[in-house]
């Protein structure tokens, strides 16, 4: 069979060996060494279309998910309403089978929705200045924690205990590739007297709401900046990092309109005061005028960007997560004023009545009793795992066992797409469970 | 023109009282809010009727030029067509609504899909394993050079703080050497635009870690001595890395592994035609060799057979770098580049290879009379011409590719590689047809022609795009990033 991506024929690659001038297609490879040219190949025989759909539609439907099943996990990744618009529109190909816009006259669609994500970015955040996005919410802060040593010309970077602790890991791997020292601290009282910055996430990884304003005042009045990982949903309701005195937010974008697709792509939302502008990570895309006049948008201050600016670039950073960026743009304008709030407190509610049944079973606690927003913590009368293996066995997803941190704990998650019945029947199934070893 | 005018910008669009998009009641007892000092005054989000948003974003994508729409030979992107049922796989439930850190014995699914694209492209680059965190290919590039410094380190080696980097290499390259801290020295090419081999010989020494050369090169060129510029690095101590960013020319015609690579990223979004997005999502996966596999980032897919049958599961590396990325890379992407290389299996792969090589020499024979060709050899899968001679008639490169955009095509790469003076750089890939090729040369050659007797209408290009150039340097200047109230 032909490929059905390859429209030469025999006749036509014969027409264009005789224009070049070659006698055969090996001849245009005869720069491979000889030794190593045509090298044996394993590889699974091809299939057709037809086939191979249905052998992936087996594989997808070995894995049990959320919508199928009641899903209660979250942890950075959240399962909410994705608008059909969203996927619609992102999923026409005049967006989704284009370049990076370098040629602008062109390319107006992506620079113009990349622009509307950096203005909605700034609108949700409170801060004055957004990038295109980065590849998720991890390397976001990464990224971030990179850039105010840059600004500080200080190499010590501080994170509060309850950052996620994959942001944990990352934050490691960018940080000690470059030597910078990376302290963890359990409160911000006691700040290393060299910190370029102070990370800390609100809702944080268990869930609750930090004190992100005492924070700032304490980073800032050690010549450190704040960097604060906020959660784009709820934002929604609680106060900005803007408000609360951060020189750099981030975030995980995933919330806002992407599918969860085990793990990605999702987008790294990032955001900054307008003084730091220069030393901002990835593309940005400005407004301007044609030369007829007219508004038109391109990339803009790409000096700061590897492909002019090479070794001394403010990060390596090239493809990006546009098209996630321009999805979250499209879920932000479509939940917008009044919707986005409501997703918010849904949450929020929703969250609240899930935690105070189960702090009332038998055997369970919800032991941070502070101000959460839809993530909480239990313990359980038994490992989270063995929990979680008869909640599967139900058709419900578990939360995440933090067993690891705190004894028998388990991290859950409430959002709109959680319903009443999802709940009690979680409170259920651990009724029977608590009081007895499953 | 006038169906495509423009519409204002969101924030100007909003009209209190309208709403995109519909959310479920509340379906269980409120809670009390927490404290007002918690909460956000307001919320200054648009308000826009799902009808209007829909008018709006679709009428954005119509300013777009995309492959579905025509030819797009932007050298080194390779912009090849995107199959459309790929999109249907990736939004498959079982795939689109899986949760990262759900236990793994309810994804068994994704993780053997996962396993066995780590192993298929393994295979494909002739390297020992694969790793599939890297959400692009300037994140695979950064993942690599982390674990050739680890690699180094875990020596005691500590002498090793240079990169070396051709000068025709992407910018990427540098930078993601210079964000592992190491100092960065360029190597240059000679007169056929391969690596000048004495210079490559006077930069090595006991401060080398390692060079990072693209195979073919951004010359869309195959360096015929690469196994002895690998020997050369291995004998000095040094690692070489691979940019994969142009695998596409050599798919199935050789493997980096054998050729002496020890790390090699790869672009999915461009060799494994997952669709571009306008700058991503990408997906870079790094492939090693058997000394930097220990290194690799968490997480690893690995496969063992017990007594309940095949089991896929999450591993960390011996001595890994840790992670680089909250999760596992970017799936959705990876289910797309896995349905190409099932669909097309080896001798399919080689026929891309083939195709792309045959095409890319078309255009160079059928350009180089008009255009000055810098290095005048058979090229892989992309032609660097020079608009040298026209920027004699007060034509440059940037109007070349301007001018392509009123004949109805996408403007080839420009300004790059940086060595060559008014670089046009062409990768037509394999997905095109004789047809849109000759099409192709044809405006290419009504250009050349255009920029003697009519400079002027080349200089002003383009004419018939949504809007005319932009002024990039007030842009720069007055940075205007995001909507502002109007005052």
């Amino acid at each position: 069979m032909p490929s059905p991506y390859i429209p030469n024929t025999d006749a036509d690659r014969g027409a264009l060996l005789r224009a070049i001038g070659a006698r055969s297609v090996d001849e245009l490879f005869a720069d491979i060494p000889q030794a190593h040219r045509d090298p044996a190949l394993r590889l699974p025989p091809a299939l057709s279309e037809a086939e191979l759909k249905r052998e992936l539609a087996a594989l997808a439907g070995r894995n049990a998910v959320p919508g199928e099943h009641a899903c209660f996990l979250g942890a950075g990744v959240y399962h909410h309403y994705v608008p059909a618009i969203v996927p619609y529109l992102v999923g026409r190909a005049e967006f989704a089978t284009c370049y990076t816009p370098y040629q602008p006259e062109i390319s107006q669609g992506t620079l113009q929705a990349t622009y509307e994500f950096q203005s909605l970015v700034c609108q949700l955040s409170g801060m004055e200045v957004a990038n295109a996005g980065v590849y998720d919410g991890s390397t976001a802060v990464a990224e971030a924690a990179l850039m105010a040593c840059r600004i500080t010309g200080r190499s010590t970077i501080a994170y509060t205990d309850t950052l996620h602790p994959r942001y944990m890991d990352v934050l490691r791997t960018y940080l000690e590739s470059q030597g910078l020292t990376l302290v963890m601290t359990s409160g911000v009282a006691a700040l290393p007297l060299d910190a370029a910055g102070v990370i800390i996430q609100s809702p944080n990884f268990y869930g609750c709401m930090e004190d992100v304003s005492m924070a700032a005042q304490a980073a800032h009045a050690a010549g450190a900046l704040l960097i604060a990982s906020f959660d784009p949903i709820a934002l929604g309701m609680f106060r900005t990092p803007g408000e609360l005195g951060a020189d750099i937010a981030v975030g995980e974008g995933q919330p806002l309109g992407l599918s969860m697709s085990f793990g990605g792509p999702y987008v790294g939302l990032f955001a900054t005061r307008t003084q730091y502008l220069r030393q901002m990570p990835g593309r940005l895309v400005g407004r301007t005028k044609d030369s007829q006049g007219r508004d038109g948008f391109v990339l803009t201050l790409q000096t700061r960007e590897q492909h002019i600016r090479r070794e001394r670039a403010t990060s390596n950073i090239c493809t990006s997560e546009s098209l996630m960026a321009t999805a979250a743009a499209i879920y932000l304008a479509a939940l917008g004023r009044r919707g986005l709030r409501r997703v918010a407190e849904l949450c929020y509610h929703k969250a609240h009545y899930a935690a105070e049944r189960i702090a009332a079973l038998p055997g369970y606690s919800v032991p941070f009793r502070g101000m959460f927003f839809r993530e909480f913590v239990i313990h359980c009368p038994a490992p989270p795992y063995l929990i979680n293996q008869r909640l599967l066995e139900q058709g419900i997803i578990g939360g995440l066992d933090v067993s690891d941190r705190l004894p028998f704990a388990m991290l859950l998650c409430v959002t709109e797409m959680t319903t009443r019945q999802d709940i009690d029947r979680l409170v259920d199934a651990l009724r029977k469970m608590g009081g007895r070893q499953p | 023109m006038t169906g495509l005018e423009r519409r204002p910008l969101l924030m100007d669009q909003s009209k209190p009282g309208r709403t995109g998009c519909t959310v479920p009641a509340l379906d269980v007892p409120e809670s009390p809010l927490p404290p007002a000092a918690m909460l956000r005054d307001d919320l200054p989000l648009p308000e826009v009727s799902e009808r209007d948003l829909v008018g709006y974003f679709h009428r954005l994508s119509q300013l777009n030029y995309s492959v579905d729409e025509g030819f797009y030979p932007l050298g080194s992107c390779t912009m090849k067509y995107n199959p459309k049922w790929h999109d249907e796989v990736a939004r498959l439930p079982g795939f689109a609504q899986a949760h990262p850190l759900q236990p793994e014995e309810s994804v068994q699914g994704a993780l053997r899909l996962m396993y066995e694209l780590q192993e298929m492209l393994a295979e494909i680059l002739g390297m020992r394993t694969a790793n599939l965190c890297p959400m692009a290919g300037a994140h695979g590039e950064l993942t690599g050079i982390m674990m050739v410094r680890a690699y180094h380190a875990s020596r005691g080696d500590k002498r090793r703080t240079t990169i070396l980097v051709p000068d025709s290499a992407h910018g990427t390259n540098p930078a993601s050497a210079a964000m592992c801290g190491f100092k960065v020295v360029v190597v240059p090419s000679n007169a056929c635009g391969d690596m000048d081999l004495a210079a490559l010989r006077a930069s090595l020494g006991p401060d080398v870690a390692g060079l990072m050369i693209t195979l073919p090169s951004t010359l869309g060129l195959f360096d015929p001595h690469i196994v002895e510029i690998t020997e050369m690095v291995h004998r000095a101590g040094g690692l070489v890395y691979g940019d994969g960013a142009n695998l596409n020319a050599i798919l199935g015609k050789a493997k980096l592994g054998d050729l002496g690579f020890d790390v090699v990223h790869t672009n999915l979004h461009k060799t494994f035609t997952t669709p571009h997005g306008g700058g991503g999502p990408g997906a870079g996966p790094i492939a090693v060799g058997e000394r930097l596999a220990p290194f690799l980032p968490t997480p690893h897919v690995a496969h063992r057979r017990d007594e309940r049958g095949d089991r896929y599961e999450f591993t960390r590396p011996e001595k890994s770098i840790g992670r680089v990325g909250a999760f596992h890379g970017n799936f959705g992407v990876l289910v797309r580049a896995y349905c190409y290389i099932r669909q097309l299996g080896a001798p399919g792969l080689r026929e891309v290879a083939e195709n792309a090589v045959l095409n890319a020499n078309y255009l160079l024979a059928k350009l180089k009379d008009a255009y000055h060709l810098p290095y005048d050899r058979r090229c892989m899968h992309e032609v660097i011409l020079s608009a040298s001679r026209q920027k004699a008639q007060g034509v440059r490169a940037l109007d070349i590719a301007k001018r392509l955009i009123d004949y109805g095509f996408h403007p080839p790469t420009m300004y790059f590689p940086l060595i060559v003076d008014e670089a046009l750089m062409i990768e037509p890939t394999e997905t095109e047809s004789v047809e849109t090729l000759d099409a192709f040369v044809d405006a290419m050659l009504a250009i050349a022609r255009e920029a003697e007797q009519d400079p002027e209408v080349v200089r002003g290009a383009p004419h018939k795009a949504p809007i005319t150039r932009l002024d990039e340097a007030t842009a720069a200047r007055k940075p205007d990033l995001r909507w502002q109230p109007r005052r």
